[in-house]
C-alpha cells in the first residue's frame, strides 16, 4: 500500500506538523509519496525536516516535486534536491539554474561528522556578517555569536542523534508576524534518538514519575542536563539560549511528540512555551530566529 | 618558555574533539617542560571558539591543574589575546566549573575572569600591585587576621592564581610580558 501525503502551500515549522500528522500513523516500512506539487514557499526548517522525513523511513518515499517553476529553482539553490535525490525517488521536473542565491546564507548541508561543523562555521563567517549587519541592521557583535549558536546547534547532531541530519540557515522577510520585518533562520533536523532517549541512555539514568519527551526537553533546554556525567556538558544550548535571548530571538526544539521555545521578550511570537502529544517524529529538530534590529 | 602553534588544521576552534586535541597537544608540550612552569596560552590568532571547544581547551585545562587534592603538577596559566566572543564562552565554561583564571592585554594588564570571591580578587590584586606579598600585606590592607590571610593566599595559590616563590606569593601574569605563547592558531 502507498500513502500520498500532502504538503502544504506554505512549509514551515507549524505547517510541518500537518505532514507529520499524516505520516506518523503509519507503519515505517510503508510506502510513502510526499507531494510538494503545490508547494509556494518552504523555510529552512521545512526543507531540512523533508530530508530527515526520508531518513525516517524504512521504504524509501517518493518525492513530488514543486510545479512552480520558481519554488522549484529554489529549492535546487538551497541544495535540496541534490541530497533529496539520495533519499527519495524523485518524481517531476527539477528546475536548475546557476544563479546565486543572495538570501540563502547556508544551502542545505549534511551534518554527520565533527568536520562537517567546521566546514559549515568556515562557509557561513564569510556570508554571515554582510547578511546580519548590512541587510538586518544589527550590531556587528552577532557575528560571532551567531556563528556559535550555529555550531553548538550542530554539535547536537554528531554528539547525540546517532545518526546524521542536516542544516540550512536563510535570511528573508517574515510578512505574518513581524509587519514585514527580516530574519534570519537557522534549521537544524535530524532524524536520530531525540532528547527523552538521549537522556535515558545516562549512566544511572532513572525515570522520574511523569517522563516524556516535554519533560526531556524541559530538562536538556531549560536546566541544562545532559546524558554525559560531566559537567562541562550541557553547555552548547544554554549559550544558544543566551544567544537568542541577548538579540530578542527566538529558539524553538521539536523533539518526539513535543516542542519547547524560548520565546523573545518582544511580542512579534505568540508561540506557546511548551506544546506535547504532537505527531510522533523521531530524532531533533531546532529552529533559531533572529529578527532584524528595528530603531 | 613554550612556542607552539596547534589546530594549523581548523580556522576555528569549534566542537569538543577539536579542543580535546588542542588541549591534549598542551598537555604534551607542558608534560615534556617539567613540574613547573607558566605557560601563556595565546589567542590572539583564534576566530571562534565556541562553547563545547572553551569547556575542552580552558575548562578541563585548568582542571587538570588545580585540583586541590593532586594537580597534575604545579603549572600556572595565563591567556592573552581573548576577544569579547572568547570571553563569553571562556566565562560561561568558568562559571560552569567554578574556575579562575588570569588574562593579559597586550599593554600587559592583568585581570582575573571566572568564579572568584570579592576578598580572594582583592588579595590577588594587592599581591599583583606590590609584586611579592605575604599574608601579612593582605591582612593589612583587607583587615583580615594574618591566619585567614594566609588561608586565602595558600587558596589563591591552590587555584594556580599566585605563585608560590621563596615563602612569599607572585600574582600569575605580572612577570609574563617578555615570554613567548603557547599559540593557538586560526
Amino acid at each position: 500500500m502507498t500513502t500520498i501525503i500532502n504538503v502544504p502551500h506554505s512549509l514551515e515549522d507549524k505547517s510541518f506538523e500537518q505532514v507529520l500528522d499524516q505520516v506518523a500513523p503509519l507503519p515505517l516500512d510503508e510506502k510513502i509519496i510526499v507531494d510538494t506539487r503545490h508547494a509556494r514557499w518552504a523555510s529552512p526548517y521545512g526543507l531540512t525536516a523533508l530530508l530527515a522525513l526520508a531518513q525516517s523511513r524504512a521504504e524509501r518515499p517518493v518525492l513530488y516535486v514543486p510545479e512552480a517553476e520558481n519554488v522549484s529553482t529554489y529549492w535546487s539553490r538551497m541544495d535540496f534536491f541534490k541530497h533529496a535525490a539520495e533519499l527519495y525517488e524523485l518524481q517531476g521536473r527539477v528546475r536548475t539554474t546557476k544563479a546565486a542565491e543572495t538570501s540563502v546564507l547556508l544551502e542545505v548541508t549534511s551534518i554527520s561528522k565533527s568536520d562537517d561543523v567546521h566546514d559549515v562555521v568556515d562557509k557561513i563567517q564569510q556570508r554571515a556578517q554582510d547578511a546580519l549587519v548590512k541587510n538586518l541592521n544589527l550590531d556587528a557583535k552577532i557575528t560571532m555569536r551567531f556563528t556559535m549558536a550555529l555550531s553548538e546547534v550542530c554539535q547536537n547532531i554528531v554528539e547525540h542523534a546517532g545518526r546524521g541530519g542536516w542544516v540550512a540557515v536563510q535570511t528573508y522577510t517574515w510578512r505574518v508576524r513581524l509587519g514585514g520585518r527580516k530574519v534570519v533562520v537557522i534549521a537544524v533536523a535530524d532524524p536520530g534518538i531525540g532528547f527523552r532517549q538521549s537522556l535515558e541512555s545516562a549512566p544511572g539514568f532513572q525515570r522520574k514519575e511523569r517522563w516524556d519527551d516535554g519533560q526531556a526537553l524541559e530538562e536538556t533546554v531549560m536546566r541544562g542536563a545532559s546524558r554525559f556525567r560531566d559537567p562541562g556538558r550541557g553547555q552548547g544550548l544554554a549559550g544558544v539560549r543566551r544567544f537568542v535571548g541577548n538579540w530578542d530571538g527566538k529558539l524553538s526544539i521539536r523533539s518526539g511528540t513535543a516542542r519547547i521555545a524560548v520565546l523573545p521578550k518582544g511580542d512579534w511570537d505568540e508561540d506557546e512555551p511548551l506544546v506535547e502529544d504532537l505527531s510522533y517524529f523521531p530524532g531533533a529538530q531546532v529552529q533559531i530566529t533572529i529578527p532584524e534590529h528595528v530603531a | 618558555m613554550l612556542r607552539k602553534s596547534v589546530c594549523e588544521l581548523y580556522s576555528n576552534l569549534v566542537t569538543r574533539p577539536t579542543g580535546a586535541a588542542v588541549r591534549c597537544e598542551i598537555e604534551q608540550e607542558l608534560d615534556r617542560i617539567g613540574d613547573r612552569a607558566l605557560t601563556v596560552i595565546d589567542f590572539s590568532h583564534v576566530g571562534l571558539l565556541d562553547f563545547s571547544c572553551a569547556d575542552e581547551i580552558v575548562a578541563k585545562l585548568l582542571l587538570q591543574y588545580v585540583s586541590i587534592d593532586a594537580p597534575r603538577r604545579e603549572v600556572y596559566f595565563v591567556f592573552r589575546g581573548i576577544s569579547e566572543s572568547h570571553l563569553e564562552a571562556i566565562e560561561a565554561v568558568l562559571e560552569r566549573h567554578k574556575l579562575a583564571l588570569v588574562t593579559q592585554r597586550a599593554d600587559g594588564e592583568s585581570r582575573l575572569i571566572g568564579i572568584i570571591g570579592l576578598e580572594e580578587r582583592r588579595a590577588w590584586e594587592i599581591i599583583s600591585q606590590l609584586g611579592t606579598g605575604v599574608g601579612a600585606d593582605v591582612a593589612d590592607a583587607i583587615g583580615l587576621s594574618r591566619v585567614d590571610a594566609d588561608r586565602m593566599l595558600d587558596t589563591l595559590w591552590r587555584r594556580r592564581l599566585l605563585i608560590r616563590y621563596d615563602n612569599a606569593y607572585v600574582a600569575v601574569g605580572s612577570a609574563t610580558v617578555e615570554s613567548q605563547p603557547t599559540r593557538l592558531d586560526a
